[in-house]
């Protein structure tokens, strides 16, 4: 027979238990309600918006008064985001994937050791000092605003991650690959293209998705570069619309078709987004498994 | 026999093996890809430094952080309204997100059904991946209206005499508080998936050991890995509070944008972020934009030091747990 006091303590420990264990599944619940509540606000909102004419049209300005059906669509945004992220895309790719080449193929020694540590600057610097940075660059010396200057801050913003995503990836790679190929008498950088780039290619190509949608969402460094434009631009060295930008701009309008219009392209973000993280998700984890 | 020599080697072969087929040339050109990375850091820093000349020797480092006014009129430039706005904003969402983001450590590191645990790591990186611009809008038009009825009005009214921090009005609802519950959504992934990574670590024998001794399952996590994963779990809360700090667009667009210090949490206010943001395309002069671009660089020396902290404590407790 055990002494009361031990019973009461043991059931007093049991109770904590208990207690906080309940409490790390609630509050793992409570996190998840603001995902779930923002992305049912956000499909809610934005599948109103979408129609043949956001898609096709570019801004129409709102009448002020009995007609405001006609408001136009979005299509400049579209195009902008898709000049912009692409001519960023452009320039950070080769600095990404050559940069993680170089730390995953060669011997670390103290060079490596730099170039990561800037990486992981890079990765933690706030996009807004970045949008300055091109402000300053291409803005202030140009004395335009213009896309250009948007897709200069945003490659500063997609090289760390293709970098990181391109070096764990190739570590991936096993060395008997590589081994094979020089016992072969290929030169070491023939071996890196044909052997174990191919290799890791799905692994760098999700990097590469990843930092797309990272830029594609991003908003600050656009803010003060690429500025907005209401009508459909092409020229790289002008101004233009994104969809994070025009998402911005119009909840700040007191127009009620405006503020539907945000959420459109807010939901296009989204769908982005998702779409990416989930497929590089199934990517990687079925890689894991096999 | 007149058999050429096998081993005589042409000109166009010595080039090569000189250049060891190749090799050198590619290690060249990687190398350097590799550099321009190191090379846009450093542009970053010149560039807002020489931009920022004119205000740091109109009112000095110190002065500009230290002095009060901002008004583009008068020209008059200083960054400690924002500063504070900032550093109150992102305080108010590390103490709102990491009780429960390092809850959330704990069960997807220990508690979590195998079955379970990857597709909720998938919705807590989903909750980091959605842009900041989303967050901003779904404060304004569902956060902001649901906060102003039922969280700051009634505070304000019952204790707003009596606490200087929740003193009214509360006006449209938008200021520090509110600001500081954006951010803290924004960043809980963040702390939430690096107490995972550090709680994961933790050897199994102090687990068991402690189980040997008859404790129970909290008391294992509470006494066993909590201690042992402190720094990482310190590491992580310290990346998030980078991330707050640096964050722009939710900041921007809750807010309320006014340069000024007030004691209530209810008040509108400012981050150097979000007045860089408004500000910039449209500066009154040059030493506004000036200015601007100073705030931009102490911004980034803040940001810096956060995330200095956290990778030296994160990195410390994955070296410390390979070794075993």
């Amino acid at each position: 027979m055990r002494p009361a006091s031990t019973m009461r303590r043991y059931r007093r420990r049991t109770y904590i238990n208990r207690f906080m264990l309940v409490l790390t599944v609630g509050s793992t619940g409570v996190a998840l309600i603001p995902l779930v509540l923002i992305l049912a606000y956000v499909f809610q909102q934005g599948i109103g918006a979408w129609d043949v004419q956001f898609f096709t049209e570019s801004f129409r300005p709102v009448a002020l008064g009995e007609d405001t059906v006609q408001t136009g669509g979005v299509l400049h945004a579209i195009v902008g985001t898709f000049i912009i992220v692409g001519v960023a895309l452009l320039m950070a790719m080769p600095i990404g994937v050559m940069a993680g080449i170089y730390l995953a193929e060669y011997p670390a020694n103290r060079s490596s050791t730099i170039i990561r540590f800037c990486t992981d600057v890079l990765t933690a610097m706030p996009s807004i000092v970045v949008g300055v940075t091109a402000y300053i660059l291409i803005v202030q010396q140009t004395q335009r605003f213009s896309a250009l200057a948007g897709s200069v801050a945003l490659v500063v913003l997609m090289v760390p991650i293709i970098t990181r995503t391109t070096e764990e990836m190739l570590r991936l790679v096993p060395d008997s690959s590589r081994e094979a190929a020089i016992a072969l008498g290929a030169p070491k950088w023939w071996t890196t293209l044909t052997v174990v780039i191919p290799m890791a290619f799905s692994g760098i190509v999700t990097g590469i998705l990843l930092a797309l949608a990272r830029a594609a969402g991003e908003t600050a460094p656009l803010l003060v570069t690429v500025l907005g434009n209401n009508n459909l631009a092409y020229n790289i060295f002008g101004p233009m619309q994104a969809l994070p930008l025009l998402a911005y701009r119009y909840t700040e309008q007191p127009f009620a078709e405006m503020n539907e219009q945000a959420w459109g392209a807010a939901l296009l973000l989204v769908i982005i987004v998702l779409i990416t993280n989930i497929s590089v998700w199934l990517a990687t984890r079925r890689r894991q498994a096999g | 026999m007149a058999l050429t020599d096998p081993f005589a080697r042409s000109r166009g072969l010595r080039l090569r093996q000189r250049l060891q087929h190749g090799d050198l040339i590619f290690w060249l050109v990687a190398l350097g890809f590799a550099l321009l990375v190191v090379a846009l850091l450093l542009i970053i820093v010149a560039v807002t430094w020489d931009g920022s000349r004119e205000a740091r020797e109109t009112f000095g480092i110190v002065g500009f952080i230290t002095s009060t006014d901002w008004n583009p009129v008068t020209g008059e430039f200083g960054a400690l309204p924002a500063i504070y706005g900032t550093v109150v904003s992102s305080m108010i969402a590390l103490v709102l997100a990491a009780p429960p983001a390092i809850m959330i450590g704990v069960f997807l590191s220990d508690l979590c059904p195998a079955r379970l645990r990857a597709p909720l790591s998938l919705m807590v990186e989903l909750l980091a991946a959605i842009p900041s611009v989303v967050y901003g809008m779904w404060g304004v038009f569902v956060l902001i209206p649901f906060y102003r009825t039922f969280i700051a009005s009634p505070i304000s009214n019952a204790v707003g005499d009596q606490i200087p921090i929740f003193e009214g009005p509360v006006a449209v609802g938008r200021g520090l508080l509110v600001a500081g519950i954006i951010l803290a959504i924004m960043i809980l992934p963040t702390i939430a998936a690096v107490s995972r990574d550090v709680l994961t670590v933790v050897p199994t024998h102090q687990k068991e050991a402690m189980l040997a001794l008859g404790a129970t399952r909290w008391e294992v996590i509470r006494h066993a890995q909590l201690p042992y994963a402190r720094a990482g779990i310190v590491g992580g809360m310290m990346l998030g509070l980078g991330r707050a700090l640096g964050e722009t667009m939710a900041a921007l667009m809750v807010i309320g944008n006014m340069p000024r210090i007030e004691t209530s949490l209810f008040q509108p206010a400012t981050t150097a972020a979000a007045q860089i943001a408004s500000q910039l395309p449209t500066t009154e002069s040059d030493l506004h934009a000036s200015s601007l671009i100073l705030m931009a660089l102490v911004l980034f020396l803040i940001t810096l030091a956060a995330n200095s902290i956290a990778r030296l404590l994160v990195w410390n407790v994955s070296r410390s747990s390979g070794g075993r």
